[in-house]
């Protein structure tokens, strides 16, 4: 069983600048949890395009009770790769992030397309899909669940470091911004799914008692 | 940023610099006249990929853009 998520994220910033931004976003106020950063692979293809693949080292946060389930596995920091194609012509990035470490306790893959906003082009639209497996007999729903309301704190943490980059970049304050009202409902409906995959957690936790 | 080897993040910083001037001033304009930091790439490569080794991180089997498979709604 897979959880899949996605959602539209708007820059208010050009393509080119979003584009840069990416590859100078850590650290940030909101990236605490990276640790380490390297491009491991990059190169230009014939057809003119950046293809790069870095590697990111990141905390592992997770809640109370799954340290206490999974303890040994928690311990470790968790590696994850994120690759990138960059289209100068076409004006499109495209990235592919997945963990290579704790991938069978939980997978989280996401997708995302950079793409001048159609409406506005001077601003940038990201097409975001994300796909959270976990495999751990008894609790995949439970570790879902939480994976799931990580990852949309995630993104908001993401916007938040990217407007920080791009004020910076461009020598200005940053400013209260479409994304400051996504974080309130991201941290409500992150918070109801934090609650459901605590419920499920002890709820399977009974069933291994009376077995 | 510091680099997953610890001593190879000045080499990344020097790497860093270089890519992101070239990034934006050369390669989003679709100016071809080629990479000046092919040198500095290599100094960095050969130091980050040894720490890779060291530190067993798992990234030899893994197919550039992965697992990009369409996965259904759930």
């Amino acid at each position: 069983m897979v959880k899949y998520f996605a959602c539209v994220g708007l820059l208010k910033s050009s393509w080119d600048q979003v584009c840069t931004a990416f590859w100078e976003r850590y650290p940030n106020p909101y990236s605490n949890h990276v640790l380490t950063e390297d491009i491991i692979f990059r190169e230009v293809t014939p057809g003119n395009r950046l293809v790069s693949r870095r590697l990111l080292t990141k905390t592992n946060r997770a809640p109370r009770w799954m340290e206490k389930y999974l303890p040994v596995t928690m311990a470790r920091h968790a590696y994850i790769i994120e690759d990138s194609i960059v289209d100068p012509q076409n004006r499109t990035m495209t990235t592919l992030t997945w963990n290579i470490s704790h991938a069978r306790m939980m997978s989280v893959e996401e997708r995302c397309e950079y793409r001048i906003n159609p409406d506005n082009t001077s601003w940038t639209e990201i097409n975001r899909e994300a796909w959270i497996s976990s495999n751990v007999y008894g609790l995949s729903r439970a570790i879902q669940e939480f994976g799931l309301a990580r990852f949309k704190t995630s993104v908001t943490k993401t916007m938040k470091g990217f407007e920080y980059v791009l004020a910076k970049m461009q020598g200005e304050i940053p400013s209260r911004t479409l994304a400051e009202h996504a974080t309130e409902r991201a941290r409500e409906t992150a918070l109801a799914a934090k609650e459901r995959a605590k419920d499920l957690a002890s709820q399977a936790h009974k069933k291994q008692q009376y077995v | 940023m510091n680099s997953v080897g610890e001593g190879c993040t000045d080499l990344k910083r020097e790497y860093d610099q270089c890519f992101n001037r070239w990034f934006a001033e050369k390669f989003l304009k679709e100016d071809r006249s080629g990479d000046p930091c092919t040198e500095m790439f290599k100094k960095y490569q050969h130091c980050v990929q040894k720490a890779i080794k060291e530190k067993d991180i798992p990234i030899d089997s893994v197919e550039f853009m992965g697992p990009n498979k369409e996965k259904p709604d759930s």
